[in-house]
């Protein structure tokens, strides 16, 4: 008996009619014509980003139809959010969307604030700011080198993980961790910046722009890469908005919708940006976007490094943040608010809050339920990639095959924060 | 568009450029390392393998109070405590942690067990090569864990003089 007979090896998807495929499957997708072709993208093909299955309809090059697939990562995370504290639950939503644990941090983070009604301070903020558009170029040079190397730009993706190399190394600087890094909490974040910090920082501000010159080199005005980009998904503006993309998604169809411009937080309001918009609405758009974004991003990072204030970095309130360690041998005080917090945690009031913050990838919200006790009742993400891939049909549809990697490269979706 | 912009935008000239920008790396370092020859160093604040410390005078900083066990996201520590006796003193204190056991599948390097440590006893190493052939060896014991005594210091558990190691909490400094 092989191996294929004992997994059920009538069960292949090529032995099935495509009706079939249909009701195993669960796609729901109604089949035009008989002559088309059934195509399984996924979940192992290189161009989804993760695990993500795409069953195509064909005919012949052209896309009829198309029904993404989702749940092969499901980890469960926002369920088991609820059975630990708020300060431990923290640690889950680093793996949400594992190309921006910064910015994942951050979201939730602010909501527990907001939850319970407290701030952070000035330094911390700007920290904040600083980090999570650190966090934006690092994800967006994954998203630049993987988008080119679908689009066979093989040497773009060997310069944009060389650059975010040196971004994780500022991370692991600050946080010891180059990715899950649990470093913003709840009033404040885990330490000061180091020391060593700055130079490594100002280094990285005077070399990047000539290395992104080098990327533009690579692309911008290159044909072969106009040719893959240009006018293929093309989505307008309503109906962007009416799928409710957000992020690059719905800037590059013209919509001038940043979060960070229509409710500011951690002080954006006090930062000198714009937001790159683009016109038609196609995957060269979106790719403009972004790049002009991580331009902003560079400069909002050298905005929050000058105007640094100094102060604490955390809120000076035991009920929230454990006390200071210098504390501990002298104050009786300091170790009881201590062992209370490392084991108990804080209780949040009752009540819910919604909280957004503007991802590398768009919105992302967090929704929290407190119920008076010191674990969340409820927690729920508004992941930016989840609801950008539900319009692929949409902007696959009447392209060619060789068109969806390019597709799907320019909607930059994280497979982790989809299943979460 | 002029002319100049129409052959700027041209393959003959785009693709030269492009190639030009590969072709200025080929006269650069590499970047990469030989690995397991050559090791990335890490950053003061690197989160690798835990390590229980000892004072300079030998004695273990675990006073066995479970704080770490109880801040663990990923319930990876299993502590018990004991008590310390002047005839057998294993750290300042009326107790110790007889069973001190970190389960390294389990455990995620987020670093609270270091944060929640009232005496600085547990902190995250920079020893970042932790893999085992079976399961079993994930299992990290106190054995494994703790430190060695410094300057040729007794090791624990050993005989002190009664009411000097009363104090079980020391004065820290803040963390850099």
């Amino acid at each position: 008996m092989t191996l294929l007979q004992q997994q059920g090896g009538s069960d292949t998807v090529q032995e099935l009619t495509v009706e079939e495929v249909r009701a195993k499957y669960g796609t729901l997708m109604p089949i035009d014509d008989e002559e088309n072709m059934l195509l399984s993208m996924g979940p192992q093909h290189p161009s989804t980003h993760g695990v993500l299955r795409l069953v195509v309809e064909l005919d012949g090059e052209t896309i009829v139809n198309l029904a993404p697939d989702i749940g092969f990562l499901h980890t469960g995370i926002e369920k088991s959010m609820e059975n630990q504290t708020y300060l431990k639950a923290q640690v889950m939503t680093d793996r949400m969307d594992y190309l921006a644990p910064m910015s994942n941090n951050l979201g939730y983070v602010l909501a527990v604030e907001k939850l319970m009604g407290v701030g952070s301070t000035p330094r911390a903020d700007a920290i904040r700011v600083l980090l999570v558009e650190l966090q934006r170029v690092s994800s967006h040079l994954v998203w630049l080198a993987t988008h080119a190397l679908d689009i066979a730009a093989m040497s773009v993706f060997l310069y944009c993980f060389r650059e975010r190399e040196y971004i994780l190394d500022l991370f692991e600087m600050v946080s010891g961790q180059r990715m899950m890094n649990t470093y913003f909490r709840p009033g404040g974040v885990w330490r000061d910046l180091p020391e060593e910090f700055g130079p490594a920082l100002e280094q990285f501000l005077d070399f990047m722009p000539a290395r992104m010159a080098d990327y533009e080199t690579l692309l911008k005005d290159n044909p072969i890469w106009l040719q893959r980009t240009k006018d293929i998904g093309i989505i307008s503006g309503e109906d962007a908005i009416s799928w409710g993309l957000t992020g690059a998604c719905l800037r590059g169809s013209g919509v001038d919708w940043d979060i960070r411009k229509a409710t500011p937080y951690c002080g954006y309001e006090t930062y000198d940006f714009e937001v790159p918009l683009g016109t038609v609405g196609d995957v060269y758009d979106r790719y403009r976007c972004r790049i002009e974004e991580m331009w902003q991003s560079l400069s909002l990072i050298r905005q929050a490094w000058e105007k640094m204030p100094s102060g604490p970095v955390n809120i000076d309130d035991r009920k929230i943040v454990p006390p200071p360690r210098s504390e501990l041998g002298s104050s009786m005080e300091a170790v009881i608010h201590h062992f209370k917090l490392w084991t108990e945690g804080f209780q949040a009031p009752k009540g819910y809050i919604y909280q957004a913050i503007e991802s590398p990838r768009g919105e992302f919200g967090c929704y929290l339920r407190g119920d008076g006790s010191a674990k969340p009742a409820r927690v729920h993400f508004r992941t930016p990639s989840y609801v950008n891939l539900a319009c692929l049909p949409t902007l696959a549809k009447g392209t060619f095959v060789a068109d969806l990697v390019a597709i799907i490269g320019s909607t930059d979706i994280v497979l982790g924060e989809i299943d979460r | 568009m002029s002319l100049f912009d129409d052959l700027k935008k041209s393959v003959f000239f785009q693709v030269p450029a492009g190639m030009a920008t590969t072709l200025k790396h080929v006269f650069k370092p590499p970047i990469t390392i030989r690995y397991p020859d050559v090791k990335r160093p890490v950053r003061y604040r690197y989160k690798g393998r835990h390590h229980l410390r000892r004072y300079d005078n030998g004695l273990e900083k675990c006073i066995g109070c479970s704080l770490c066990a109880a801040a663990c996201p990923a319930d990876a520590i299993f502590v018990e405590a004991s008590e310390n006796t002047d005839e057998e003193r294993y750290s300042p204190g009326e107790r110790y942690a007889s069973t001190y056991e970190i389960n390294m599948l389990r455990c995620i390097f987020c670093g609270y067990c270091e944060d929640a440590c009232p005496t600085e006893a547990i902190q995250l190493g920079h020893d970042y090569e932790l893999a085992y052939y079976d399961r079993a060896s994930a299992i990290y014991t106190k054995g494994m864990l703790i430190d060695m005594p410094i300057n040729g210091m007794p090791s624990t558990p050993r005989q002190t003089e009664p009411g000097v190691f009363t104090q079980s909490i020391p004065d820290m400094e803040d963390p850099k």
